[in-house]
């Protein structure tokens, strides 16, 4: 045990010690501007060599603690570099000139007033809340009505589900573009016999943005359908056939027994589906690009060309495509705080109910 | 009692199913026979199964797998590499922070679930910005490529996905009765063993769901990947990939959908083997 003990301190000695020198070694490379490519292994190897020094410190009284320091470090390490400090950064960047590498003078407010002075900004805007709003209505409904046909007593309803949940799988890029697919090469041929219309509906804005409903509800609808078939089992058998015994039909089930049983899943399902439509990116890069002309909108002299574009898409290029960081930055806070006041009232609601069950 | 429904009624019913099914799978199956079809056979005949042949197909394959901007084996190993790794660091990382923040009731312990709990309202686009610009300024500073680099996107995905990670975990984590490790303590097992010996093995349903979460959500990413890597980057993931590949070939839409379809097979592939735990992963993760 001993002998056991005292080979043990030796290990954590050398290896603080080692993983020290490393660490500060490459520390002060870094600082002297040196271009040694070691530096970057070595820092890695140094930070190993200490945690592990740390692992293996024998004091059985701290021990705890060490073990508690090195189990937190990993995560909590990448997760301050990759949200904590860009979010902090970021927020600090949408009141100076930022060009996406350094800034050079704090402006204000003055990204925050160029914004709302954008008539395509707020065009933006108004098409995100218009799309949340159609798609948390035909989601949930499109949804519910599956989940239903989903819990009847037909045959094969594990192809079924299978089949409605498959478009989930697949990533909005590839979605995308294979329904760009669809509406300007397969759905132009059935216009063009049926109303002479031989342009692809992707083209004009109004219908470029229903078509953008039609992906996503196809995307969304088997997901959120699987957690109703959910909710929907919970109901428990003995009320259901209470209800039947008392003479209910299907609908005045439904109506009076199964939706009020599954509220908590329904409050479930509209924040999903609202939270997932406010970040929808893929889908509106690769169908329409956010392409779309609007004649005269809050009367800008030129006609709009982002008619389709999204509030995460119009960020996206407001940084990469016309390369305004700090706009895009003042524009993506704006983003979060909409996000943020969503998330407050779902807790609120949520909270609220299961005070009252 | 067990009323049985009419077969009139059964009969409607799935005949509904049958055609919501179609138009839901429509889709897939025009990408597979348009596949088969040379460019100008698609735009006579989009739909039919007419100008389909093997020799078409085997030649769009060829065409789209050794394409520069596609390149099908290199962004497929990419994406695969940089999912496992990122799927098997969040279990470990976060199974271990999480029980650490589950075990001990500090204020410390509080203040981090608090943090990882709130940040799981900040939407990408804020941080997506300074991201890049701090990966490039810390990778540049310690000598250690963040950007256009396997390893740092992996630790973006590590840094991204651990708060839901940990939330799901700890959820788990309090329902395993304390007395457990209580007794191995009092046996002289140390903590890490107590952790690594009897813990973690008894999260296994739990890291299922958390890597089904995550794994379907790394694999399908795109906005993260393209910031990091570029469009025209060494390392590709297959969404950049796919995107780089169909910006520079506008309308040969059978070569599109014939990248498409390799997209789509590797995730079909998994879906059919695990269809049961990814169906419950997906319905778990979103009632927690």
């Amino acid at each position: 045990m001993n002998v056991k003990n005292t080979s043990k301190k030796l290990i954590s000695l050398i290896c603080l010690f080692a993983g020290l020198i490393l660490f500060i070694e490459s520390l002060i490379m870094d600082f002297s501007g040196s271009t040694n490519s070691f530096r970057g292994a070595m820092l890695v190897a140094g930070m190993l060599l200490i945690l592990a020094g740390m692992f293996t410190f024998p004091s059985l009284k701290h021990h705890r603690t060490m073990v508690n320091i090195v189990f937190l470090f990993p995560l909590l390490f990448t997760f301050a570099i990759t949200v904590i400090i860009p979010l902090i950064l970021g927020i600090g960047y949408s009141f100076t000139d930022w060009n996406g590498i350094k800034y050079t003078e704090v402006v204000g407010l003055d990204n925050y007033i160029k914004m709302f002075k954008q008539p395509s900004f707020i065009w933006s805007i108004l098409i995100t809340f218009l799309f949340v709003i159609f798609n948390m209505i035909l989601v949930n409904l499109v949804a519910f009505l599956l989940a239903l046909l989903c819990t009847t007593k037909i045959k094969g309803l594990g192809f079924f589900r299978a089949s409605y949940f498959l478009p989930n799988l697949i990533g909005g890029i590839v979605l995308g573009y294979i329904w760009q697919f669809i509406f300007s090469n397969v759905v132009t041929k059935f216009t063009a016999s049926l109303f002479n219309q031989n342009y692809s509906i992707l083209s004009d804005t109004h219908t470029a943005f229903i078509a953008i409903v039609i992906v996503y509800v196809w995307q969304y609808a088997g997901y959120i359908m699987l957690i109703y078939i959910t909710g929907l089992n919970t109901v428990p058998r003995d009320v259901l056939e209470a209800s039947a015994i008392d003479g209910a039909n299907a609908t005045e089930t439904l109506f009076h027994i199964k939706m009020p049983m599954i509220a908590s899943t329904f409050t479930i399902c509209t924040f999903l589906t609202l939270t997932s439509a406010f970040k929808q990116f893929d889908v509106n890069l690769a169908l329409t690009n956010g392409t779309g002309s609007v004649d005269g909108f809050l009367g800008a002299e030129n006609y709009l060309t982002n008619g389709t574009e999204m509030l995460a898409l119009n960020i996206y290029s407001t940084a990469v495509n016309k390369n305004n960081y700090a706009l895009a930055e003042a524009k993506a806070v704006l983003f979060f705080i909409i996000l943020a006041c969503v998330s407050i009232i779902q807790v609120r609601i949520s909270n609220k109910r299961e005070v009252e069950m | 009692m067990n009323r049985k429904p009419k077969t009139s009624t059964l009969v409607i019913q799935t005949i509904i199913a049958i055609i919501i099914a179609l138009y839901v799978l429509f889709p897939f199956f025009l990408v597979l026979i348009n596949s088969f079809k040379s460019t100008e056979a698609i735009t006579k005949d989009p739909i039919g199964l007419t100008g389909m042949s093997f020799s078409q197909f085997s030649t769009n394959m060829t065409d789209v797998i050794n394409n520069t901007h596609f390149l099908f084996w290199s962004a497929f190993g990419s994406s695969a590499i940089i999912t496992v790794l990122s799927l098997v660091l969040l279990a470990v990382f976060g199974g271990m922070a999480a029980w650490v923040i589950c075990r001990n009731h500090t204020v410390w312990s509080q203040v981090i679930y608090f943090i990882f709990i709130a940040s799981m309202i900040i939407p990408f686009q804020v941080v997506m910005l300074p991201l890049i610009s701090t990966f490039r300024d810390v990778g540049k500073f310690v000598g250690i490529q963040m950007l256009q680099s396997i390893p740092g996107l992996v630790f973006a995905y590590c840094g991204f996905g651990g708060a839901m990670t940990v939330f799901i975990l700890t959820g788990f984590i309090k329902g395993i009765p304390y007395e457990l490790e209580e007794a191995a303590g009092i046996d002289g097992c140390p903590p890490e063993e107590i952790f690594f010996r009897i813990i973690f093995p008894l999260l296994k349903p739990v890291i299922t769901t958390v890597t089904i979460l995550n794994g379907m959500w790394i694999w399908n990413d795109y906005l993260l990947p393209s910031m990091m890597l570029g469009q025209n980057g060494r390392v590709k993931t297959l969404p950049v990939a796919v995107q780089a590949f169909v910006g520079s070939y506008v309308k040969q839409w059978n070569l599109i959908l014939a990248a498409a379809l390799l997209a789509i097979i590797p995730m079909i592939i998994v879906f059919l083997i695990g269809q049961k735990q990814i169906v419950q992963g997906m319905v778990d993760g979103a009632i927690k």
